[in-house]
C-alpha cells in the first residue's frame, strides 16, 4: 500500500513517519527528516482554505491540512478563505494527481 | 581568488518561431564572436549549455559547430533560472582555478518542457504556471487591498521598457486598459500580466581578470552571488505574498560584494508576471513590504528605466535557458554605459534576480564597474 496506490483508487491518505512520527508531504518513500519507513493514516480529514482565485466555472483552491499538508484543489460553490472542507473526490489521472474539496 | 569578469557576449531576437534547438544557440555564440574579435577560440576551456530542451549533449554539440573544443562541456538545467545557475557554475570553474574562460550559451524553444513542472503534484491538475501566478497575485491584492488596474502598470512599465530593446519579443506599447481588456486566463490574471516563452538564445563568456582584460577594455566584474532553494513545490511556499529564496539569496549576494539594496543603480528582475516585480522588489529591499507598487508607478511616472531596463520577462520574452544570461547581458551593457535608448544614468552597480517554480528558488547577481 502507497500513498499514489490508494490515491488512484479515490482514498486520500496522510503519509507519516513510522520513526518520527513527522507527516511527510509530497508523499515519498522515506521520511524527509530522518529517511524512515512512511505508512499511511487513515481518516476523515478536514482542510482548510488559504486561498482560491477562479477559471472558468470552476474554482481552484489552496487547501492546508493538519498545519502542513497544501494541495491545489476544485471546488465548485464560491470559497472563502479560512473556511473548513473535506476532499470529495480525489485520484490520478494522466499520471497526475486531482482533488475536489467541498 | 582571481577575479570573474564578463568579457563578451552576443544574442538573437526572442520570437515565437519555429527553430531548432541547436540552431538558436549558434545564432546567439556567432553574434558573441561577431561583437568580439579578439577572443580566441583555443582559449575557451569550458563550454556550458542552459536549457530546459529535451535534447541532449547539447554542449558537445554547440561545441563542434562553433571550432571549440573545450575541457570542461556540459548543460544545466534548473528550470527558469537555469541561465544565472550556469553563470554562478562558470564563475566557480574560474574561482576554482579549474577553468580561465568559458562560453555559457543560453537556448529555448517556445514549446520548452520546462514550462511545467510535471512532478509537483501537490498542485493537482493545476501545473501551469498561471495557477501559482494567479494564487499569487489573489493573495498579494487581499493583503495589501490592491486593484487590477494598479498591478497592470508593471506589464505597461515594462511593455514601454521593451520597446527600446530590438531584440524583445514584444514591440507594442499598451495602456493599463489594455491590459485590462486582454485575454483572461484566470480571475485573477490577464494575458498581457504574463511572460511569454519564447524561442530565443543568450551567449556570454567569463573569464580570469588578465584575460577579461585582454579581450575588453570595458570590463564587468561579478562581485556578489547568492541562490536559495527553500522547496520543489509551489504550495510549500510559506507566503504567497513574498519570495524567501529570494530574500536570503538577495542577502548573500549583497554580502559577498559588500553592498546594500540602496547602492544598486540597474536591476533586471524575475517579472514572470505581474505581481512578481512588486514582491521581487520588496523581497530584494527596494521597497517597503507592500511598497513595491508606489515604485512601479513611480518609476514609471518619471520614464525612470532602473528596474527592468530591457523589459524583464513580460516586455522581452522568456526563452527559459535564456532568460538569466539575457539579463546579466542587460546590466552588463548598462554598467558599459552601452545601453542606448534604455541608459540608466550613472549606472556603476547592477542587479540581477532569476527564479523559478514559484520562487522555489532563487539567484542574485550584483555586477560592478
Ligand atoms: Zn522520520
Amino acid at each position: 500500500m502507497n500513498f499514489e496506490s490508494e490515491l488512484s483508487k479515490g482514498k486520500f491518505m496522510i503519509p507519516e513517519c513510522d520513526v518520527c512520527k513527522k507527516i511527510v508531504w509530497p508523499p515519498t518513500e522515506f521520511c524527509d527528516n530522518c529517511f524512515g519507513p512512511v505508512s499511511l493514516k487513515n481518516g476523515e480529514f478536514e482542510g482548510k482554505i488559504i486561498e482560491f482565485s477562479k477559471q472558468n466555472n470552476d474554482y481552484f483552491c489552496v487547501i492546508e491540512f493538519e498545519s502542513i499538508i497544501k494541495i491545489m484543489a476544485k471546488m465548485s460553490e464560491i470559497p472563502e478563505v479560512g473556511q473548513m472542507v473535506k476532499i470529495s473526490k480525489c485520484g490520478i489521472s494522466n499520471e497526475g494527481y486531482f482533488f475536489y474539496v467541498n | 581568488m582571481s577575479k570573474v569578469g564578463i568579457a563578451a557576449y552576443g544574442t538573437t531576437p526572442f520570437t515565437i518561431d519555429e527553430q531548432k534547438i541547436e540552431s538558436v544557440l549558434l545564432k546567439s555564440t556567432k553574434n558573441l564572436f561577431e561583437n568580439n574579435s579578439k577572443i580566441n577560440k583555443k582559449d575557451i576551456d569550458a563550454v556550458l549549455v542552459s536549457t530546459n530542451n529535451n535534447s541532449k549533449y547539447l554542449s558537445p554539440i554547440l561545441s563542434e559547430m562553433a571550432g571549440i573544443q573545450p575541457k570542461i562541456a556540459h548543460s544545466i538545467e534548473s528550470l527558469c533560472n537555469s541561465g544565472t545557475n550556469s553563470i554562478v557554475s562558470a564563475y566557480s570553474y574560474i574561482a576554482s582555478g579549474l577553468a580561465e574562460m568559458i562560453l555559457i550559451s543560453g537556448a529555448e524553444r517556445h514549446d520548452s518542457p520546462g514550462q511545467i513542472l510535471q512532478w509537483d503534484n501537490s498542485r493537482g491538475e493545476f501545473k501551469h504556471p498561471i495557477f501559482w501566478a494567479s494564487i499569487f497575485t489573489k493573495s498579494y491584492k487581499r493583503e495589501f487591498s490592491i486593484s487590477d488596474e494598479r498591478l497592470a502598470v508593471v506589464s505597461v512599465k515594462n511593455h514601454k521598457q521593451a520597446k527600446e530593446n530590438p531584440n524583445a519579443y514584444s514591440n507594442n506599447t499598451y495602456t493599463v486598459q489594455d491590459v485590462m481588456n486582454s485575454k483572461k486566463l484566470t480571475d485573477d490574471l490577464k494575458l498581457l500580466d504574463c511572460s511569454r516563452p519564447c524561442t530565443g538564445s543568450a551567449s556570454i563568456i567569463l573569464a580570469t581578470e588578465e584575460l577579461t582584460k585582454n579581450i575588453t577594455d570595458n570590463p564587468v566584474w561579478i562581485t556578489g552571488i547568492g541562490q536559495k532553494t527553500t522547496s520543489a513545490s509551489f504550495t510549500k511556499n510559506k507566503s504567497f505574498t513574498s519570495m524567501e529564496s529570494t530574500k536570503i539569496a538577495a542577502q548573500s549576494a549583497l554580502k559577498m560584494s559588500n553592498h546594500t539594496t540602496n547602492d544598486i543603480d540597474v536591476a533586471e528582475i524575475h517579472d514572470a508576471f505581474s505581481v512578481c516585480e512588486p514582491m521581487a522588489l520588496e523581497s530584494l529591499g527596494f521597497s517597503d513590504y507592500g511598497g513595491g507598487l508606489d515604485l512601479v508607478d513611480e518609476l514609471y511616472e518619471t520614464n525612470n528605466f532602473k528596474i527592468n531596463p530591457r523589459g524583464g520577462l513580460i516586455g522581452s520574452g522568456h526563452p527559459l535557458g535564456a532568460t538569466g544570461i539575457s539579463q546579466t547581458i542587460e546590466i552588463t551593457q548598462q554598467l558599459q554605459s552601452n545601453a542606448n535608448n534604455r541608459q540608466v544614468d550613472d549606472a556603476n552597480i547592477g542587479l540581477i534576480h532569476n527564479m523559478s517554480a514559484a520562487a522555489t528558488s532563487s539567484t542574485v547577481l550584483v555586477l560592478e564597474k
